[in-house]
């Protein structure tokens, strides 16, 4: 019931962002650049492909740009290559072995490349973040869960982890739910409140990126809105990539949308552009729930 | 029309009783099997209790303060265990601080680091064909590499080492089994957020199997304890009437390492050597052996499951 009405309030709001942007967009010339250029960038994929070990090709000559404290979301059927496109922008794949890469993952503005022979996978670890499908907080008390990234960076200084801790409670949202048993077991805590744990976890050491893989596909639905509404508040701070086979999750909480089909990024746009005037015919077939 | 629904009806009805039928014949499979279940059950825990008992009513009377204090001795009922239950603990002390730092280590290893290849692969078959080798292979092993071939002769530190070799492959496989217990998104998780190889299995792998590696070593232990073929064959005396010398001493640097290289005797051939003797005094000695023995493998298990359900309690909190 409650559920039911917060969603009616999304959609207004949603509705009214809507036809605000079009009267904007409406005032403004039209557009010489495409909208992805005016926003800084982040990072870019350029030709990117991923290989597994059995030498299948996942991802196929990827070009796609993450910009800078936006939220991008990658949206396709089950298969496409979208989860392990957002693993390969921290290079989880190195776990195992066989796994390739090629092309270019340039972080902005150093222009480091990401997956480049030079770049360490752990180094490139410590600066983007990941949060996963299945809430997976550490066997640890609650407060362990969020030090845990400060202590892999060595610091010890108990006061700087207090107040590391504290802030990145308070910014995932589960502060008010976990301050007083902070010592307690992070298993003992709800499948939501787990969620933004691990989110806490991924924010405290200060990602410059923070990748989210289907990160309320295992999560009721109050839940999964508590989690969208943090995604759009911290993406005033961090640049998000997030992977969800949930088209409205897309609509609502990103500024951009990248449609990906067997491998490939069929589409990449301004959420609105793609949702409601979608260019390729693959892409509108998905958004409008004919496959996947 | 009548005739026809009725018709489909009873075939429906003929479906379901089939199903009907399936579910009932699972059923009696079920309870057949668990009647099965209980009585191999129950034989096997007759026969242990049986012996056990046995054991206990022959050889409780026997044990005494004396007993426990006594060296052996010609005449039965001086006879005693003193030095083989001190030989054993020093055997064991020797096996565990062989046996489980490597067994851990090439367990770790194999599983986390070793590149996975038909090296790995070869080396996973043997360990797991080591655990099978009969355990007077190792004293013949050991006889000739530890006492002959590197001259250690017949001695404590020999009679731990060959022990480690027996129960180097029980901890290996069980540390192997502990780590890859451990759910693959923990460890994700782990690397996520930026630790190295070393971190992960420092502060998380480690931690997350610790239950499983120690019940390992302890279920190595008590099957180390209790074995007499590898110490027989590497020339255990049967006969000591002394002690080596302590581990601690009250002079710098107040470790001694000298008991290593002592001679020694162990429970199982104490009570083996007592077995052998016409006297029926001694067989009661050493049915009396047999109830120390077990009881030491029992605490030795009950320790296990309690440091296993310490750890967990701990690891959750």
């Amino acid at each position: 019931m409650n559920n039911d009405n917060m969603t009616a309030e999304k959609t207004d709001a949603e509705i009214e962002k809507t036809r605000l942007h079009d009267e904007r967009e409406a005032a403004m010339p039209p557009p010489i650049k495409p909208a992805a250029e005016r926003d800084a960038l982040r990072a870019r994929l350029e030709d990117f492909s991923f290989f597994y070990a059995d030498g299948f090709q996942a991802i196929k000559n990827v070009d796609m740009p993450i910009l800078d404290r936006k939220v991008t979301s990658i949206i396709g059927p089950s298969g496409c290559g979208k989860s392990t496109l957002l693993r390969s922008l921290n290079r989880m794949h190195d776990l195992y072995p066989g796994n390739r890469y090629e092309g270019r993952v340039i972080l902005e503005p150093e222009g480091e490349n990401l997956i480049g022979p030079e770049s360490d996978p752990t180094l490139v670890r410590l600066r983007i973040g990941m949060v996963f499908q299945k809430p997976n907080p550490f066997p640890k008390s609650i407060y362990e869960n969020v030090a845990a990234g400060l202590r892999v960076r060595g610091i010890k200084n108990r006061q700087v982890i207090d107040e590391a801790v504290e802030s990145a409670l308070r910014r995932a949202a589960v502060w008010d739910e976990t301050k007083d048993k902070l010592n307690g077991s992070a298993s003992d805590l709800s499948g939501g409140q787990q969620q933004r744990l691990c989110i806490a976890r991924a924010l405290a050491p200060n990602p410059e990126i923070l990748l989210l893989d289907e990160p309320t596909s295992a999560l009721d639905p109050i839940a999964t809105a508590k989690v969208e509404d943090l995604v759009q508040e911290l993406s005033d701070s961090v640049t998000i990539v997030i992977v969800t086979h949930n088209m409205q999750q897309a609509a609502r909480i990103s500024h951009r949308t990248a449609f990906m089909y067997i491998g490939e990024l069929i589409e990449f746009g301004e959420t609105n552009q793609i949702f409601t005037n979608p260019r390729h015919p693959r892409t509108e077939n998905y958004i409008t729930g004919r496959y996947g | 029309m009548v005739t026809t629904t009725e018709g489909s009806l009873g075939t429906a009805a003929k479906t379901h009783q089939d199903a009907f039928d399936a579910v009932a014949r699972a059923k009696k499979k079920d309870i057949i099997f668990a009647t099965g279940g209980l009585i191999v059950m129950a034989i096997a825990m007759t026969l242990l209790l049986t012996l056990i008992g046995d054991l206990v009513i022959r050889g409780a009377a026997r044990i005494s303060y004396d007993f426990m204090t006594s060296y052996p001795s010609r005449l039965p009922e001086r006879a005693g265990i003193l030095s083989a239950w001190v030989g054993s603990l020093y055997v064991m002390l020797v096996t565990a601080f062989l046996a489980i730092p490597i067994g851990v280590g090439a367990g770790l290893y194999l599983e986390e680091y070793a590149k996975k290849g038909w090296v790995s692969n070869f080396i996973e078959i043997n360990v797991s064909n080591l655990a099978g080798v009969p355990s007077i292979i190792y004293g013949l092993l050991a006889l000739g590499l530890f006492v002959y071939g590197f001259n250690f002769g017949k001695t404590i530190l020999v009679a731990g080492m060959t022990l480690a070799l027996l129960i180097l492959p029980i901890v290996i496989v069980s540390t192997r089994e502990a780590v890859r217990s451990i759910p693959k998104i923990i460890k994700e998780g782990a690397y996520g957020l930026g630790a190295d190889q070393w971190q992960v299995m420092w502060n998380y792998i480690i931690p997350a199997a610790r239950p499983g590696i120690l019940t390992g070593a302890i279920v190595g232990l008590s099957r180390a304890i209790g074995e007499t073929a590898p110490i027989i064959t590497i020339g255990a005396l049967t006969f000591i009437a002394f002690l080596p010398p302590p581990p601690v001493t009250g002079e710098f640097p107040f470790l001694s390492f000298a008991w290593l290289n002592d001679g020694f005797t162990v429970l199982p051939i104490q009570m083996f050597n007592w077995t052998s003797r016409p006297q029926a005094d001694f067989h009661i000695a050493a049915a009396a052996t047999g109830v120390v023995l077990i009881a030491l493998t029992f605490s030795l298990n009950g320790i296990a499951i309690w440091i296993r359900y310490r750890l967990r309690k701990g690891h959750r909190n």
